[in-house]
């Protein structure tokens, strides 16, 4: 993933600058805690976390953040509605097993919901695929197909589907292309599919 | 370990006269601890749950570190089901070194060189505050049945005016394992203003069924031994001790694992080659039992297994907020960090995880660790590294937001002298 000189990755830079500062946040799949910690330090957060593994929670509990073990798949039911200002989802949508039903619990617990995702449709993907016809394996893609974590793959487009499905308004997005630079929000969404390494997505809940 | 003294088919092989020296050092200690003591009197009483108040009554405690001048840096550690209050030194009863010192200390995750560590022995316990060992000042005997059923609320209420009388207004943390746990719970519910952060572990806010059932089992194997004599053997200068290591026994089963149980003894055989076709304890793991039985017997008071265990089995959070956990934490400013253990049945993770939805819903800050070990319930007393991690990452970011200042490590401050 990109990286700033001071090993913060960029991904997690441009959430927190997503996030209003003072806010309440629920960051689901907190991994190490790296996320939270720059929420809750530079931004002034009330931050709470869970996190599927044991000693990602250990970790994020050691550097002194609020987490819980938990499954999204499982968990997020027994957060009350408009209970958070942001609902996060940082890398952890690919994981999940039904991640519709996840997202329509992003927007209910939270005001809004932050979701970033590798995307799938990169062109280093495609030619992954078209050139050697093998699973892609990169950087940000770090698995081999059968000890990978993550199961439900999607590219751009087919998040912009899913948001729609769920009656999500896309406030903002960030595209990251491999360089670390951002790509602008007016470009169409062919071109963020082919060249956005990452999306970030700031969502919010379309009102009946 | 040695094989069979504690055969409830065969006449006791213990030389009593020991075993009598042990048992009058436990009773001297239930009624005039070597610990600190403070007793509240006629215009203090404590009205007990069981709707009679108790008074006057003691409770014994010991205290470690230095309290701060504004009184900001205590830890109130709760004791489980059979523990004392000597968390951090030496027992004058077992002569066994503190239960909790992997945990406390100059330099571990409580640091007694930051923190003002107070531990209470419970109502209804028998190591020096009043249960029903302690003499009856009516009657001048030993309280025994005639004590009120204590719950687990009584204990906070009690322990809540030891922190009053202490000068404390908020302590920094409240901390425990098992009962311990429950009493952890019950103060943030009852207290949360005067409660900063609070460390239940291995615990939950209710006893489940199968836990009364295997104090149930253990009451009625005291109250079986016809040395109990209704509660009132202290009077006849004995005590039911097979009753109450057979409670034991049981009881222990529940502290440990089938994994480490399977894991220390196996199937293996105690001091033999092969099995002696009789009632003898043929296996490590039969020994092993009777031995924790028999030494139990000569630290524990049975009436006072009869009382705490039946504060546990009574206590139910949320049956006292309409059958809603999240009622009992509603509007909750205190920091929680729960600990649970994978192999734990007495208080399985899920138990723990009861509460973290709970805290959720009523929108408390919470961290849960759930840490894979194979020691079951006990494991919070053992060498858990990952539990000691996390209590003392959770700690430290507690201090930083409580605002207590910076401490210098010994080795900083003789620097500087």
């Amino acid at each position: 993933m990109s990286q700033r000189y001071d090993n913060t990755r960029i991904d997690h830079l441009l959430v927190a600058k997503m996030v209003e500062p003072g806010s309440k946040v629920l960051d689901v799949g907190s991994d190490d805690g790296a996320l939270l910690d720059i929420l809750c330090h530079q931004r002034n957060i009330k931050g709470r976390g869970i996190e599927l593994s044991q000693k990602g929670v250990n970790k994020c509990v050691a550097r002194g953040l609020s987490v819980i073990q938990g499954d999204a798949d499982k968990d997020l039911i027994y957060y009350p509605d408009d209970s958070f200002d942001y609902v996060i989802l940082s890398q952890t949508i690919q994981a999940t097993h039904n991640p519709k039903a996840v997202l329509e619990h992003l927007l209910r617990i939270g005001r809004k919901a932050i979701v970033s995702f590798p995307n799938f449709g990169h062109w280093r993907v495609r030619a992954d695929l078209l050139l050697h016809g093998r699973m892609p394996v990169n950087d940000y893609l770090p698995y081999s197909w059968y000890d990978t974590p993550n199961i439900h793959f999607c590219t751009v487009r087919d998040f912009v589907n899913l948001c729609s499905e769920t009656n999500a308004i896309i406030e903002k997005a960030h595209g990251l292309k491999a360089n670390g630079e951002g790509i602008s929000f007016s470009a169409p969404w062919w071109f963020w599919n082919l060249f956005a390494e990452q999306a970030i997505f700031l969502l919010s809940r379309k009102q009946d | 370990m040695t094989d069979g003294p504690f055969n409830p088919n065969a006449p006791e092989q213990q030389n009593p006269s020991q075993t009598d020296i042990d048992q009058d050092i436990a009773l001297q200690q239930a009624r005039m601890p070597a610990s600190n003591t403070i007793t509240f009197g006629k215009d203090n009483p404590l009205q007990l749950d069981a709707g009679l108040d108790l008074s006057p009554f003691t409770l014994a405690y010991e205290s470690y570190g230095t309290l701060n001048d504004d009184k900001s840096n205590a830890i109130l550690i709760c004791h489980a089901l059979t523990g004392d209050q000597y968390a951090n030194s030496p027992s004058p009863v077992t002569q066994k070194p503190g239960w909790w010192k992997r945990l406390i200390g100059p330099g571990k995750p409580v640091d007694t060189d930051k923190y003002f560590v107070i531990c209470s022995n419970v109502l209804g316990g028998c190591n020096g505050s009043t249960g029903p060992a302690s003499i009856n000042p009516q009657t001048n005997k030993a309280y025994g049945l005639e004590l009120p059923i204590i719950t687990i609320r009584d204990m906070v209420r009690a322990q809540a005016m030891l922190i009053e009388h202490l000068g404390i207004e908020q302590l920094f943390c409240v901390m425990g394992g098992s009962m311990g746990g429950m009493q952890v719970i019950q103060w943030a519910a009852a207290y949360p203003e005067r409660c900063f952060a609070a460390i239940p572990i291995a615990t939950g806010a209710r006893h489940t069924s199968q836990n009364i059932a295997f104090h149930e089992v253990g009451r009625q194997a005291i109250m079986a031994d016809p040395n109990w004599h209704g509660g009132r053997y202290l009077d006849y200068d004995t005590t039911p001790r097979k009753g109450l290591g057979v409670a034991r026994m049981a009881a222990h089963v529940t502290y440990m694992s089938e994994q480490s149980l399977q894991n220390k003894f196996g199937r293996n055989l105690q001091n033999r080659q092969s099995k002696t076709f009789t009632f003898d304890a043929d296996f490590q793991i039969e020994s092993y039992l009777r031995h924790q039985g028999m030494t139990f017997v000569d630290r524990f008071d049975a009436n006072s297994y009869l009382y705490v265990t039946r504060a546990m089995d009574y206590y139910d959070l949320a049956a006292d907020h309409d059958g809603q956990l999240a009622k009992a934490f509603m509007g909750t400013q205190t920091r929680f960090c729960i600990v649970a253990f994978s192999t734990d049945w007495l208080f399985p993770p899920a138990e723990g995880r009861l509460v973290v939805h709970a805290l959720n819903a009523a929108g408390a800050s919470v961290s849960f660790v759930e840490i894979d070990s194979d020691k079951g319930h006990d494991a919070f007393l053992l060498d858990e590294p990952e539990m000691l991690d996390a209590i003392d990452g959770f700690l430290k970011s507690a201090h930083k937001a409580r605002g207590l200042p910076e401490h210098k490590s010994r080795e900083e401050q003789e620097a500087h002298s």
